[in-house]
């Protein structure tokens, strides 16, 4: 994959996750115990070979740029290549409106030109998977694609599924893997518009990676731009759909979308399957994330831990289940945690009690308290708060 | 003022002692120098001294290598792990090498200093800090490199109070109220004083120049630190102190010690404090995914490191990245190192199960025959060092005893140790 840049994209982003993404972008959220989701799809396209990887960030970026640095736990602190960030200030016209993905590529033309691949993969960042990046590329120079998007069909036994697939960009998949027609849902489709389209043709949802001849990139930058036009799927893909040749690449293994606090949360407890667990950390490669440090878990004489994901450092002496600690979190005797998502450096004080609960990090929970959320609507406690 | 070479200038440049065989370790060190030896559920022993030097603010630092230094040198790299991967400075592995009038190995820890002149010289220090790579502490060099300053001293060796009971087992200073340091013992039959040297020392390196190169003349000499350049300097009353270390320090040499230091981390409030920000060990992360503990596991009074599944039950054990543990299967007092996978209904009591092994289902590895004189008895503990498949081997089959003399350390203990070869 020597042959192939990455460029991750962030313009999508819409602080989907409310609370949790007041102080940063999506791609920065802290997921699996130990992650920021922007892991997942960095380390597949390091674990495929790829060496040149950017990053267009929209804003709240300091977060990112704070997890990422020289990109050294990734291997990417390259002499040749190496780990880009690109941030919306770099304008070349001056204007303080953020126009779209486009412009963000637009305005760093210099960089995509001097890049020395020749292909170029587009990803979002809010996805949870181990991708294979290589079977992508076997996949579009086989079916002598000009454009590649990846999209995945729907699973009838999960009721998040529901939510995924209706919004984003929804595909009609012709012969020869060959895409028909798509469509973009938009927020304001009633439920009825939306589920009639899904059942007419368009079931088949985009995941948000996108393959191409970086030549083929830069004339859809160019002529966009040109226009007025700053969409790369609408304006790039959609509008260009009868005179280029779109194909459909179906992704099979584990891929989840985070979009929502309920996507994050059912996700996030989806690691709680051995097999998800086992595909999701292992296949094909590692995912890599900022070093900490960390010490291993300390189990103490009253843990009693059952069903859970625990990041190192944390110091346990309480009763979890079917919850996912972050690093550095303090479990007091007495206190039960069910169902929840403790994220890093959290204490939870002795008898406590939460249930479908989300904390942000470094978040104190004073002795005796209780909190509790539904499975389906869980509560969500901001960054640094102390109850 | 002058450029360029005084910008390589250090204060003082700390020097690692990593070479030895330690030999006591059995197969722990079989393909291991001792420094490599993991410890703590995470670390390598070796962490602890290169993690001290960092947050002391050393950061030029020698690894003198000698025994089977492959693991060692892969572990350490260009010691970005400790933030020593540096423009100037940083860590660099010293081998013994040749010479255009031939070469030689390392003949003792002075002779290995001496072997290196030229990497020190090249930083022109003022002061020079002999380490060993097998303690497992937490010191402030800084602190003792200021004592040293202050006493003008040309040498100062770190000591630490042991129980008096003990004290016969270690190189004992006798010192008057100063910390002036009046006599060494090695081992005494019946000690004056209760300060053990630590190993740790740090010397005026234009005064340790000398020494080294008289002891070199010396054909009797064993070319020690400890024995010959110490005592030597001692009697040609060169100003020698000693600093007064207070903590957790502990030489892990023996199975028994490997094992004991690794426990003394699970008691509640441990000595060693592995979660203080403000002194954090350092080491290689294995990038591994967060734990797994499943429905029916049942883990208290342990350190378990990432990357672990378990389904059993672990109690007062230490588990490295990796490990596997299958449903039904008990662990108690044992050290588990990395990606080692254990099958079902597997009982493990008071052993260290060596890096990679595999048990199969059903497996026992302690010895619970009633009366067996070979590897179970109060400080019993059983050394897995090659996988298992069979059910019927449990550790009195196979035990290999040492000879005696191995453990003239723990005379009255007894043979405490069980041991499946590799």
């Amino acid at each position: 994959m020597k042959n192939v840049m990455g460029i991750i994209n962030l313009s999508a982003e819409e602080d989907l996750l409310k609370g949790i993404t007041l102080h940063r972008p999506d791609a920065a959220v802290p997921f699996a115990g130990r992650y920021r989701l922007i892991d997942f799809i960095l380390s597949s396209m390091v674990n495929a070979g790829i060496k040149n990887i950017s990053i267009f960030t929209k804003n709240k970026y300091r977060a990112l740029v704070d997890h990422l640095q020289s990109g050294k736990d990734w291997d990417l602190d390259r002499k040749r290549d190496g780990l880009f960030m690109f941030h919306p200030g770099n304008l070349k016209e001056d204007t303080s409106i953020y126009k779209g993905f486009l412009q963000s590529l637009y305005n760093n033309l210099d960089y995509i030109y001097k890049s020395k691949q020749e292909y170029v993969v587009i990803s979002d960042a809010n996805l949870v998977c181990n991708f294979d990046f290589e079977q992508v590329l076997n996949f579009h120079l086989k079916n002598k694609a000009d454009i590649t998007i990846v999209y995945r069909e729907k699973d009838k036994n999960k009721e998040i599924e529901e939510q995924f697939f209706n919004r984003g960009l929804m595909l009609d998949l012709g012969e020869n893997n060959q895409i028909a027609d798509m469509i973009e849902i938009e927020a304001d489709f009633s439920i009825s518009k939306k589920r009639r389209l899904f059942n007419k043709k368009f079931n088949k949802r985009s995941v948000g990676i996108y393959m191409m001849a970086k030549s083929l990139l830069l004339d859809l930058i160019n002529a966009s731009v040109a226009r007025g036009y700053y969409d790369l799927v609408k304006d790039g893909f959609i509008k260009n759909l009868a005179t280029l040749n779109i194909c459909g690449y179906r992704h099979q293994g584990y891929l989840a979308k985070i979009d929502s606090i309920e996507s994050y949360h059912q996700h996030s407890l989806d690691l709680l399957n051995q097999e998800v667990w086992q595909d999701l950390f292992f296949n094909p490669g590692l995912i890599y994330t900022k070093v900490k440090d960390g010490p291993p878990v300390k189990y103490m004489k009253n843990a009693k831990v059952n069903n859970s994901l625990v990041a190192n450092a944390c110091i346990i002496d309480g009763v979890v289940e079917n919850s996912i600690l972050f690093r550095r979190v303090k479990v007091h005797k007495g206190a039960l945690i069910k169902n929840s998502i403790i994220m890093q450096k959290t204490e939870i004080e002795q008898n406590v009690v939460l249930e479908n609960v989300i904390l942000d990090k470094e978040v104190r929970i004073t002795k005796g308290k209780r909190l509790k959320g539904e499975p389906n609507y869980p509560v969500v406690v901001g960054k640094k708060t102390v109850i | 003022m002058k450029r360029g070479d005084d910008l390589r200038k250090k204060d003082c440049v700390a020097m690692i002692l990593a070479g030895g065989q330690g030999s006591r370790l059995g197969v722990l060190t079989q393909k291991l120098a001792k420094p490599a030896v993991p410890f703590g559920g995470k670390y390598r022993i070796i962490d602890f001294t290169l993690s001290n030097c960092y947050n002391s603010g050393l950061d030029t630092v020698g690894v003198l290598t000698q025994y089977q230094p492959l693991a060692l040198n892969t572990y350490i790299g260009i010691g970005g792990s400790w933030d020593m991967d540096r423009k100037n400075g940083g860590v660099a592995l010293l081998p013994p090498y040749m010479r255009k009038e031939g070469g030689e190995w390392y003949k003792g820890t002075a002779n290995a200093i001496l072997q290196n002149m030229d990497f020190i010289d090249s930083y022109q220090p003022n002061y020079v800090l002999i380490l060993s790579g097998d303690h497992i502490y937490k010191m402030d060099y800084s602190l003792m490199l200021d004592y040293h300053k202050e006493k003008k001293a040309e040498a100062t060796i770190a000591v630490i109070e042991v129980p008096w009971a003990e004290a016969s087992r270690f190189g004992i200073l006798n010192t008057n109220e100063n910390g002036k340091v009046l006599e060494f013992e090695e081992k005494p039959a019946k000690p004056k004083s209760n300060l053990a040297s630590m190993g740790v020392y740090i010397f005026s390196w234009e005064v340790l120049k000398e020494y080294l190169q008289q002891d070199e003349q010396d054909p009797t000499s064993s070319n020690d630190f400890g024995k010959d350049i110490n005592p030597k300097m001692l009697k040609q009353k060169q100003r020698m102190y000693a600093y007064p270390f207070e903590g957790y320090w502990k030489d892990v040499g023996t199975i028994q010690s490997l094992w004991e230091a690794n426990m003394d981390l699970l008691d509640e409030y441990p000595q060693l404090d592995l979660y203080d920000t403000n002194w954090q060990i350092y080491s290689v992360n294995p990038n591994q995914p967060p734990q797994y503990l499943s429905a029916t596991a049942k883990v208290c009074r342990s350190l378990v490191n990432e990357g672990c599944v378990i389904h059993g039950s672990v109690t007062r054990s230490v588990l490295f990245p990796g490990v596997y543990v299958g449903t039904g299967t008990t662990i108690k007092d044992a050290i588990i190192m990395p990606n080692v996978k254990i099958g079902s209904d597997v009982v493990i009591k008071k052993a260290i199960i060596c890096e990679g092994v595999t048990i199969a289902d059903g497996c026992q590895v302690s010895c619970q025959e009633a009366g067996c004189q070979q590897c179970y008895s109060e400080a019993g503990i059983t050394v897995l060092g090659k996988s298992i498949t069979g059910t019927d081997i449990s550790c009195h089959q196979k035990v290999v005893r040492r000879s005696s003399k191995e453990f003239e350390g723990f005379k009255g203990i007894g043979f405490n140790t069980g041991e499946i070869l590799t």
